[in-house]
């Protein structure tokens, strides 16, 4: 990083322990008051069966994973729970962000990647990411973190396999990170 | 049994949805504070330089399972209506899999990309326009997918189920794991930090 001399100084990260111990407390919070966990793919899943169902509304009810985004149809499908749980997170880290002088518009990449790569990488890295949550029913937030405090058998099976898949091919796109 | 207050009727859809919005507010702080708004601080977990995922995501697992499972004995909170995603074994690991890579290879999961995008990062913003693509894609092709995606039992299953281990048994076990990885991550931090020369 090249530190300019004017900026603000961004503030450090919270102590990983402590903000695991904030973040455990945010989801048992989300158990104790509506019976649920933390998730995010699933926002994304409603605002697409939210764009097929307005665009070609029959289209939308003859597939099945998106009709099952849709209800019956009297709600709109943005109407979800993790739909706003997904706002209020938008809304926590740019407080946080802002408060700690670590928002900044930039492109985050190591110094030997054109800005222009590292968004094509950034796509298609988002690509298998949808596909491995809608495969998994849930990503990092709604199988990891929630199933796991859970012990729920797929989401620890699941949890391996994200390390696993990452360790695996993390050498070979080493270039675009350092 | 008075929790989860939602389940238990104290207050209903509407107002479970503001109760998400606020709820979406903690998850979100923290995922920044831990500096999980930054695909090289998440990635440096898969360089072994910096592993404050691994810690971070244990930390919060051992915190909320140890939150239920106390809640659960003084007879407070009732485990068996907090939902569960169903066990679908296979898909959920090849799932997984296809998961980890693009998580390294974009730098985001869905969460920590909604973090990068609210705190101005540019490709957390492109990661998520991926996931849509993705989301598309993968909604397109459900038909052919169908067979794969419900392979398996469909159960609700956990760990203490599937093997007949008593939960508590379980929980310390996560524990002792858990503190156990936190000791190995601290040792191989040291390791790689001098290796990759920050």
């Amino acid at each position: 990083m090249t530190a300019t001399t004017i900026e603000r100084r961004p503030q450090p990260y919270m102590n990983p322990y402590l903000a695991g111990i904030g973040l455990g407390l945010v989801l048992l919070a989300s158990f104790v008051l509506v019976g649920r966990g933390l998730g995010a793919s699933g926002a994304f899943n409603s605002v697409i069966a939210w764009v097929v169902n307005a665009v070609a509304p029959a289209h939308a009810r003859s597939n099945e994973f998106i009709a099952g985004y849709l209800g019956d149809g009297t709600e709109s499908p943005l109407k979800a729970w993790l739909v706003f749980e997904v706002l209020g997170a938008f809304a926590g880290a740019m407080f946080s962000g802002l408060l700690a002088g670590r928002a900044k518009v930039m492109t985050e990449k190591g110094p030997r990647v054109s800005v222009r790569t590292r968004l094509a990488m950034a796509f298609a890295g988002g690509m298998l990411m949808a596909f491995g949550a809608a495969l998994a029913r849930g990503c990092t937030s709604g199988q990891a973190l929630t199933g796991g405090a859970l012990l729920n058998l797929g989401s620890w099976a699941f949890m391996l396999m994200v390390f696993a898949g990452a360790y695996a091919v993390a050498y070979f796109v080493r270039w675009q990170w350092r | 049994m008075t929790a989860p207050f939602f389940q238990y009727g104290m207050f209903g859809d509407e107002t479970s949805l503001v109760v998400a919005f606020f709820i979406g507010i903690g998850f979100g702080f923290f995922l920044e504070r831990a500096g999980f708004g930054s695909a090289r601080k998440l990635v440096s977990q898969f360089y072994l330089n910096d592993l404050a995922v691994f810690k971070v995501m244990f930390t919060a697992i051992v915190t909320a399972m140890l939150g239920v499972t106390y809640l659960g004995w003084i007879g407070w909170l009732d485990l068996s209506l907090v939902y569960l995603v169903p066990t679908y074994l296979m898909p959920q690991m090849v799932g997984g899999l296809v998961l980890g890579v693009g998580f390294v290879v974009g730098g985001y999961c869905p969460g920590t990309s909604v973090a990068a995008t609210a705190t101005g990062r540019i490709d957390g913003l492109v990661y998520g326009l991926g996931i849509f693509a993705g989301m598309f894609t993968f909604a397109e092709l459900f038909p052919w997918l169908k067979g794969f995606y419900q392979a398996g039992s469909g159960e609700a299953t956990t760990i203490p189920g599937a093997f007949g281990i008593p939960y508590g048994i379980v929980v310390f076990a996560v524990v002792l794991m858990a503190v156990g990885g936190f000791y190995g991550a601290g040792l191989l931090e040291k390791k790689f930090a001098a290796a990759a020369g920050e």
